[in-house]
């Protein structure tokens, strides 16, 4: 599905990843680990195309194209998303609306007609229903006074009406109490199939106890320095990151 | 495609004006320039009665004695009244009764810009006024209208066929010696629309009039009388396109609205002049005198979406005279290039409880100037008037302006005013939140902007914010490449 080889970016001339090497096949979760400031979002922006930061070496492959020198709505278009750490509030559009604008976008990419009024409120109903959204909060601006954690949840209905194949969650788990934890958690599962593969960063194993990796990595100054199972944020969460980077430096 | 904020100051400067064209239909033009044989010459072309005559003249001479008012934020080059000719007609000039009868280069016009007579037809209840250069050339529904006993025409004919209705309301909101532009319009205006609704009436449908500014060098000078009788309703459309063209054209229209008690009248404008192009050349200057008078228990809103015009400068304004009586203004201006744009409103209370309500949202990109300039004025005897105002600016790249300008004049202590004001930029992060949803940057601004603008558009009628909609689409999105 995706195929990341030595890849490297930077912003003003700082490195930020420095060869990352990373490959997920369908059907996979992994589980992105890593202290503060160590790149896992910038690496999360790359991949979907953010252009603040530059690509030197290396390349990123999704199911065997070459996505360098794709727009991030090209990328999107084939089936990449990125629920955002800090998602952005674009006032006076609802949510429905921004939905429909994004769904309706993508068809019209794939050369087909928008989708019918009755299909779409279909959708919106299961979505809204399968991650307990109160009809409401569909017709509020997108993000504008939200919560933190009603935000994140926001993210995973889009993502669930989207459909992609390549699900990238970063820190879709910080500001969700432990309800909301579950109900977001069933969301991303329901996705699950072998078809798709999921990106899940995370600073906390609890989230991977709701949504259990196949394989977790741990980036640290902008290198990936450990892969395992998911036995491994287990140990994280015990041990911290210090063992590690003394490792990185070895 | 790589998006920066340099770029996309490029990409909106690029836009072309989509509906530049004009029409060629044979007209019926008076030579240039501007005396008192010109203004009765219009007057007999028009074959008006004497007192009209005699009113134009009146106009005239207040107008010769009046100097060009001059503006701190809008520069142009001012148009020489002598180089114009103040009276242009399509010289096939029957009144036709079905729209198989107009002439085909006309819905040929109409289909360019995309809101074709068949379209309007269909969108039931639209009466349709359509003001081609001056001179109505189709009227519909008619009918229906006429068995509610409401009156929708052109004003020449309102003149003959209602003169003591315009004798008694033309001039008693805009007076001839109002201001410069209005003085000139009231010597010289050739045409435009009369509206009467009958006391206890609800017009059943919006009353709706395209504007177009056709022949080479000719000024437009629409005049528009709405009188809404005691307890009456209407909702009245105005909208507009002008054709490409390099020579500025001048449009100074007069717009007079008497809602008497318990009346209400809703006035939306959608306008969309040539703007000139991406140098500032070229493009309609729009000064234009809107006022509205309220008696009592009446209620009277503007609702305007700004899009077009090199130079823009207008102001519709509320008198509320009677007590109990409710202005409103909700406007979105648009500005790009160079366009110059300086909008706003007046609202006078002078009756006690009265209400007034501003919204304002001006959106600016390239190296165009948008000003807002507000005056709330409460008069001594107005107890308790209320009034809320609201200017949001929206800013694309740094080479734009916005300004807002509220003056505010209160002689009476009871009075509670409330003035609120944002300034925002559309961000890169939101641009890239989009994209990766799947919308590109053209339709990201067009989102944005719509968002921006929604508290204005929700007050249109419905086919009119759709077309307001794609306007602002139109004058923001460039070519993306
Ligand atoms: N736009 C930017 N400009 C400058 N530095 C940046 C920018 N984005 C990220 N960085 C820096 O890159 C490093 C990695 O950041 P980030 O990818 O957000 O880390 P993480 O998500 O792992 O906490 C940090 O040192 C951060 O300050
Ligand atoms: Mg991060």
């Amino acid at each position: 599905m995706l195929e990341i080889k030595n890849l490297h970016a930077s912003v003003e001339d700082k490195e930020i990843l420095k060869g990352i090497n990373l490959k997920v096949n369908a059907g996979e979760v992994h589980a992105i680990m890593g202290p503060n400031g160590s790149g896992k979002s910038t690496l999360a922006e790359v991949i979907a195309g953010q252009e603040e930061f530059e690509v030197g070496e290396g390349s990123i492959l999704l199911e065997g194209e070459d996505l360098g020198e794709l727009s991030p709505e090209e990328r999107a278009h084939k089936g990449v998303f990125l629920s955002f750490q800090y998602p952005v509030e674009i006032p006076g559009v609802s949510v429905t609306n921004f939905m429909k604008t994004a769904i309706n976008e993508s068809r019209k990419a794939k050369g087909l007609e928008d989708m019918p009024a009755n299909e779409m409120l279909k959708k919106i109903r299961e979505k809204s229903e399968m991650l307990e959204i109160d009809r409401k909060f569909l017709s509020r601006s997108l993000n504008e006074g939200f919560s933190g954690g009603e935000k994140k949840r926001n993210e995973i209905f889009q993502m669930a009406m989207m459909e992609p194949k390549l699900a990238i969650l970063d820190e879709t788990d910080s500001g969700l109490d432990i309800d909301a934890l579950r109900i977001v958690a069933n969301g991303v599962n329901k996705l699950r199939g072998k078809d798709n593969a999921i990106i899940v960063i995370t600073h906390y194993q609890r989230l991977l106890e709701y949504i259990v990796p196949d394989f977790v990595h741990v980036l640290h100054n902008g290198k990936i320095v450990k892969s395992g199972t998911k036995e491994l944020a287990l140990e994280l969460e015990e041990k911290g990151y210090d063992w590690l980077k003394e490792d990185a430096v070895v | 495609m790589a998006y920066t904020e340099e770029e996309l100051k490029k990409e909106l400067e690029t836009k072309e004006y989509e509906y530049g064209f004009y029409t060629d239909i044979e007209s019926d033009t008076l030579p240039k320039g501007l005396n008192e044989d010109i203004v009765i010459a219009i007057s007999k072309k028009k074959e008006e009665p004497y007192w009209m005559t005699e009113w134009r003249l009146e106009a005239f001479r207040a107008w010769q004695e009046m100097e060009e008012p001059e503006w701190a934020n809008v520069k142009y080059k001012k148009p020489d009244f002598q180089d114009i000719s103040y009276y242009s007609a399509p010289n096939k000039k029957p009144k036709y009764n079905s729209l198989d009868e107009v002439d085909p280069e006309l819905l040929e016009t109409f289909k360019k810009l995309g809101i074709s007579v068949d379209e309007q037809k269909k969108l039931a209840g639209v009466a349709v006024d359509i003001v081609m250069d001056s001179v109505s050339v189709a009227t519909t529904f008619k009918k229906t209208l006429a068995e509610k006993g409401i009156i929708f025409c052109s004003i020449s004919e309102a003149i003959q066929e209602h003169p003591e209705l315009v004798k008694k309301y033309l001039g008693s909101v805009v007076p001839q010696k109002d201001n410069f532009y209005a003085a000139l319009n009231s010597a010289v205006f050739s045409d435009g629309s009369f509206c009467y609704i009958p006391k206890g009436v609800r017009c059943p449908m919006e009353l709706s009039t395209y504007f177009r500014i056709n022949q080479a060098g000719t000024g437009q000078f629409e005049r528009t009388l709405v009188v809404a009788e005691e307890g009456s309703y209407v909702s009245y459309l105005e909208g507009c396109t002008a054709p490409m063209r390099d020579e500025n054209q001048l449009h100074a229209a007069v717009v007079e609205l008497i809602a008497l008690d318990n009346a209400e009248i809703k006035y939306s404008t959608v306008q969309n002049w040539y703007p000139g192009n991406s140098e500032g050349k070229g493009g309609v200057f729009n000064f234009v005198t809107k006022r509205g008078l309220c008696e009592k228990n009446a209620k009277i809103s503007w609702t305007q979406v700004e899009t077009g015009s090199a130079v823009t400068w207008k102001y519709p304004s509320c008198i509320l005279k009677g007590d109990n009586s409710i202005g409103e203004f909700y406007s979105i201006a648009v500005t790009n290039n160079f366009q110059q744009a300086d909008t706003g409103t007046k609202m006078v209370h002078l009756g006690k409880n009265t209400k007034s309500t501003i919204i304002s949202k001006g959106i600016s990109a390239g190296q165009s100037q948008n000003s807002y300039r507000g005056l709330v004025q409460v008069n001594s005897r107005a107890e308790n008037a209320r009034n809320f105002s609201q200017c949001d600016s929206l800013l694309m790249g740094n080479r734009c302006g916005a300004h807002t300008f509220p003056y505010i004049e209160v002689k009476n202590k009871t009075a509670q005013i409330e003035h609120e004001a944002t300034t925002s930029k559309i961000g890169e992060d939101q641009i890239f939140y989009c994209n990766q949803r799947g919308i590109d940057t053209e339709k990201a601004i067009a989102l944005i902007v719509n968002g921006f603008s929604k508290e204005v558009l929700n007050k249109l009628p419905m086919e009119f914010a759709v077309e307001a909609q794609k306007l602002l689409e139109i004058s923001l999105e460039g070519s993306v490449g």
